[in-house]
């Protein structure tokens, strides 16, 4: 049971039942649909984009605690970043759910270091990373984590 | 009562004589039918497995493992060709497979009964050999909103090459197929209905007697997807006089890799071969190659002549328990566990059709399928979460995904508390 109580920790039910930055941002300049076959987890990405900085970013979709919470901390986590350091902190959080060493400190980000135990589940932890990574290019295909 | 015991009071009613001999004789005999499984006596994060995942595969029993050892440690050789004797010995071996797996369905020629490598291998045959030779545009194929990915997408494919169109017979909440729609369906531009003896998401068991007499009453030949119903329902392929029915090995305690298609005799000779090489041919020079006969036309290649040694073996294994016993005790777990899971709060329970197998599909409001999953996997409970290859359905119960339980044989009561009990936990963690 630690570790699922190491993957479920209350800021991930917390995201989990109230996400931040839900729903479409009217004046978004970049979007994409990520989805996961596997599962069925689906996440819409909203954000403007204006001098190579994120101002505002929002998310919309249905999935499961891991996707939802990590879409969520993913938005507080990248309003006011530059699209290259979003990209940058992508390979740190990938990094982060996978198991491999994190030089940086992540922030609240961190609380999806639980993930490492449970292989199946980096796909959920992930959606939303990749999603983003879709969207910076303004990439209009749906991603998929397949 | 405490859970776990033998589960004969459920009700609250007075004891009857008999009803607890049964349930003891049953216990039993589960406990003895679970000897023969080595893989049920492992152990995951500390605790005993529970498999529930037997609709994605079966457990193998320890005589199947070993009939597949036995015959590469033995037998092997290639079969048809050689004229030595080990070669005439796997020879015998896979073709008394093939005489097994004729009974079990009870088709009339062993030559009947074709080896592939599974159900979508099975229906992909027809798909390619029958339909493509035969549909042209404007035809018409029947499916259905339950249907599996693979008896799905191979009719597909075989739309695109011919300009045919795919008509789905609609499923009702309780996920049963509607019978009307179906009969209004078929017309003369209907060439082939395919249709799911049990859903693998559902359980629903389909009235497939019906199914074939109105597609026969308009001359329409029916492929009947068995992959579900193989291992938990007597299957007699000349009472329902199904034109094509397919199944896997591996869902009924054998090895993976390889299935059947039956298909009736006068069918299968009209029919082109599905992949050219060695064993399907009577004679090759450069200017034209003569067919074998049936089944070999349909087996291109050396076939998985250790898969059908096994799978011969699971048949055994299958008849010698008998499947009105499997039937019976499969039915006495779907009962139970159906009415406590009805009984938890925030659950509910995708297919309730008259007569299903056990398989049982669910949705929590608050706790994602995949989230269960993972919370189950940790009590070493083993369930299938996600949308079990049948899409189209997911959306018909505008669901994402669902959890799955599906029984076999070696599973128990005591199986099902630790299962419901597990879903109570989840629930208190995810409030």
């Amino acid at each position: 049971m630690n570790d699922l109580r190491d993957l479920y920790q209350d800021m991930i039910f917390d995201h989990y039942r109230q996400p931040r930055n839900y729903g479409q941002l009217e004046n978004a300049n970049h979007k994409a649909e990520g989805y996961n076959p596997l599962c069925g987890d689906k996440v819409s990405l909203t954000l403007t984009l204006k001098d190579g900085v994120i101002h505002d970013l929002k998310f919309e979709g249905s999935g499961c605690a891991i996707s939802t919470a990590s879409a969520s901390l993913m938005t507080e986590a990248l309003k006011g970043k530059t699209a290259e350091e979003a990209l940058s902190m992508l390979e740190d959080f990938k990094a982060l759910v996978t198991g491999a060493s994190v030089a940086k400190d992540m922030g609240k980000l961190t609380v999806l270091a639980g993930v490492q135990a449970f292989p199946q589940r980096v796909k959920c932890a992930t959606l939303a990373w990749h999603t983003l990574q879709a969207a910076l290019k303004s990439s209009t295909e749906p991603v998929t984590t397949e | 009562m405490k859970m776990g015991e033998f589960h004969m009071n459920k009700h609250g009613g007075t004891n009857d004589a008999s009803t607890v001999e049964s349930e003891i004789t049953n216990h039993l005999l589960v406990q003895h039918w679970r000897k023969d499984f080595p893989i049920l006596h492992t152990s995951l994060y500390g605790k005993p497995l529970v498999y529930f995942d037997n609709a994605a595969t079966t457990q193998k029993p320890s005589i199947v493992i070993e009939a597949e050892n036995h015959y590469y440690r033995h037998t092997n050789a290639n079969v048809h060709r050689g004229i030595h004797t080990l070669s005439q010995q796997a020879t015998e071996v896979f073709e008394s497979a093939r005489g097994k797996l004729r009974q079990l369905i009870n088709a009339r020629h062993d030559h009947e009964i074709i080896f592939v490598r599974g159900t979508t291998e099975a229906i992909n045959l027809v798909a390619q050999s029958y339909g493509r030779s035969r549909f042209k545009a404007g035809d018409e194929i029947i499916i259905s909103a339950m249907e599996h990915h693979s008896n799905i997408v191979p009719w597909q494919m075989l739309c695109q090459q011919t300009g045919a169109i795919l008509r789905v017979v609609p499923v009702s909440d309780a996920g049963e197929l509607d019978i009307n729609v179906y009969q209004s369906l078929l017309n003369k531009k209907t060439k082939l209905v395919a249709i799911s003896h049990v859903s693998n998401t559902l359980g629903s068991i389909n009235p497939v007697k019906t199914i074939i007499n109105y597609a026969h009453a308009k001359h329409v030949p029916v492929l009947l997807d068995g992959a579900q119903a193989i291992a938990h329902l007597p299957v007699d392929v000349q009472d329902l006089d199904c034109d094509f029915y397919a199944f896997s090995g591996h869902k009924l305690y054998g090895p993976t890799g390889i299935g059947v298609l039956y298909g009736k005799a006068d069918l299968l000779d009209e029919m082109p071969p599905y992949q050219g090489g060695g064993d399907m041919i009577s004679s090759v020079s450069f200017e034209a190659t003569t067919y074998n006969k049936l089944p070999y036309k349909f087996e291109a290649g050396t076939p998985n002549i250790a898969g059908a040694v096994g799978l011969g073996t699971a048949v055994d294994y299958l008849s010698a328990i008998g499947l009105d016993a499997i039937v019976k005790h499969e039915d006495s777990l779907l009962n139970y566990a159906s009415e406590l899971m009805t009984n938890i709060p925030e659950l509910r329970i995708i297919g309730n059709a008259r007569h299903k197998t056990g398989i049982i599909s669910y949705v929590m409001a608050g706790v994602h399928p995949h989230d269960i999953g993972t919370f189950l996997d940790r009590q070493a409970i083993a369930v299938r979460t996600g949308h079990h290859c049948t899409m189209p359905l997911m959306e018909r119960f505008g669901v994402p995904a669902t959890v799955r339980i599906s029984f076999a044989l070696y599973n128990t009561k005591n199986e099902i508390d630790k299962l419901v009990s597990a879903i109570y936990q989840a629930r208190e963690l995810f409030k």
